[in-house]
């Protein structure tokens, strides 16, 4: 498993950052989140942590702006300006236990699928081509070569054409990587990232985190004291009242 | 963001299409429940109604109440899958809203295309009618796919974010249903029985001339037509007014 995942300068984002701002969130009565502030910028990795039902995925999906905060601001910031809402679909990878794909898909089809729903079609191609060589430019070719090129990164080689539904759920962790990978994300949300894995899966996000360093953000939701030290800063969420 | 803002927008709606209708293809889970419905229902009734005994009015009603409910079991389901298969987050994150609706849209439309392949030269065997028609016949069915395909299309966006959602989907998809549903049985009703009654003084003028020189069968066609025109064009302008209803409605449902 050698060679780059194609993570650093894919992204058309350089010097993404990302600040939470005095997010509070509650569902109905139950108030989850309590003004949490924080800052991320490219290279950086914040770990956020606390116990079961303390908010971590909350905060996880809040980042991705899948949920809107009951108040406060979630900012992405990339070159000297704020990136708007129509940015979402490019930036954010997000591995997450409530995240599915598609199981009536092969891995490939799922990982071609939401590459063409982002928008990869001829001119969008340079940007996202990635680990794709310049010869599979044609018709496609980009968006397979590079799917192809991903699931070997993630050790799912050779499965790639079964269907999602017949997988481990190992290895639908692995393809989750490999679909928040897929369009080099600028901001690399990992929530739990290695429920399922076994210790080559853990070391095959350890390489992901190190190699999303070079240019992403990367937000990791965990128990696991061991990937609590991979953080630059740790966002600790109290206990539910 | 709206379709026509972004070149791509066509190739990104086709591609939730396609994705649909590979996973239809591979677990036919919506196309088995719509045409055992269909079916079914026609069957009975043909059984069990003397063919004469109905009027084209309620052989027309008949028919759509079959396409409505066929497309009220199976389309209903192509958001709620999404929801309950938990797909729809890694869809949100990825998928622009407007390419999700015109997707789904396209895919409801095509499997409701489908079922009136079947359903219609079934119920005109079953029913053993001869429409008057069969060219106003066609656009019927075809516009009333269009509007079943439009109206069930946004419902089910909505109705996939409630909790109870078989009851929400009936209280909601009857009122909006209707306005296109009535125009299609009426435009239906003349052409399995012709341009008959009244208000039609123009077009059984017209029907008149044309029976001199090319005969009768072609004349009752084409003073059907004029006289299902109304409805026709009522059918179209529902489908458009719900599409476009829907494009702006549908970023609120799909962001929650
Ligand atoms: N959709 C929802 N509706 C209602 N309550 C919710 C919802 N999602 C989360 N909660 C509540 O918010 C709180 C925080 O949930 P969250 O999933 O963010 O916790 P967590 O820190 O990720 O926990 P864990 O370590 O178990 O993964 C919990 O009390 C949970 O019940
Ligand atoms: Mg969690």
């Amino acid at each position: 498993m050698a060679g780059s995942l194609g993570l650093c300068g894919q992204q058309p984002y350089t010097d993404f950052e990302l600040s939470l701002e005095q997010v509070s969130h509650s569902f109905g009565k139950r108030r989850v989140l309590t003004s949490v502030s924080a800052a991320v910028r490219a290279g950086q990795v914040m770990v956020v942590t606390g116990p079961n039902g303390s908010g971590k995925s909350t905060l996880i999906k809040i980042a991705a702006r899948l949920i809107r905060p009951a108040s406060g601001r979630v900012v992405w910031r990339a070159g000297g300006r704020e990136l708007g809402m129509d940015a979402a679909k490019g930036v954010v990878g997000l591995v997450s236990p409530e995240l599915t794909l598609y199981d009536e898909l092969t891995a490939i089809e799922n990982l071609l699928f939401f590459a063409r729903v982002r928008g990869w079609s001829g001119h969008g191609l340079v940007r996202w081509r990635g680990l794709a060589g310049a010869e599979d430019v044609a018709a496609g070719g980009g968006a397979r070569a590079r799917a192809r090129a991903i699931l070997e990164q993630v050790g799912l080689e050779g499965r790639g054409d079964d269907l999602v539904g017949t997988y481990s759920s190992g290895m639908k962790q692995r393809l989750k990587y490999a679909f928040a990978l897929m369009h080099s994300p600028a901001l690399l949300l990992l929530d739990e990232p290695t429920a399922n894995l076994d210790e080559a899966g853990t070391e095959i996000v350890r390489r992901i985190i190190a190699e999303a360093r070079g240019s992403a953000c990367v937000v990791v939701a965990t128990n696991e004291p061991e990937e609590v030290t991979w953080g630059d800063a740790v966002i600790r969420l109290g206990g539910v009242a | 963001m709206t379709p026509s803002s972004d070149s791509g927008a066509w190739r990104k709606a086709w591609a939730v299409f396609v994705k649909d209708i590979t996973s239809e293809f591979r677990t036919r889970y919506a196309l088995s429940a719509v045409l055992l419905f269909a079916v079914t229902a026609l069957a009975v009734v043909s059984f069990s109604v003397s063919p004469y005994s109905l009027e084209p009015d309620a052989q027309s009603a008949f028919l759509w109440t079959v396409l409505f409910f066929s497309a009220m079991t199976g389309l209903a389901r192509s958001f709620v899958r999404e929801e309950e298969s938990r797909t729809v987050l890694a869809l949100r994150l990825s998928a622009a809203p407007d390419d999700v609706y015109l997707g789904k849209l396209m895919f409801n439309a095509a499997l409701q295309g489908a079922v009136a392949l079947v359903v219609v030269p079934l119920f005109l065997v079953l029913m053993d009618i001869t429409p008057v028609a069969p060219g106003v016949l066609a656009a019927s069915a075809a516009l009333g796919t269009l509007a079943l395909a439009a109206s069930s299309t946004i419902v089910a966006a909505i109705v996939s974010k409630a909790k109870s959602k078989g009851a929400l989907f009936a209280v909601l998809a009857f009122p909006i249903s209707v306005p296109g549903l009535a125009s299609a049985v009426r435009s239906t009703t003349v052409a399995l029985r012709g341009a008959g009654g009244a208000g039609t003084a123009v077009a059984v003028g017209v029907a008149g001339a044309a029976a001199r020189t090319t005969g009768v069968a072609v004349a009752r066609s084409a003073s059907a037509m004029a006289a299902a025109r109304g409805d026709l064009l009522a059918l179209t302008a529902y489908s458009v007014l719900m599409i476009a209803a829907s494009l702006l409605l549908f970023d609120f449902v799909w962001n929650e």
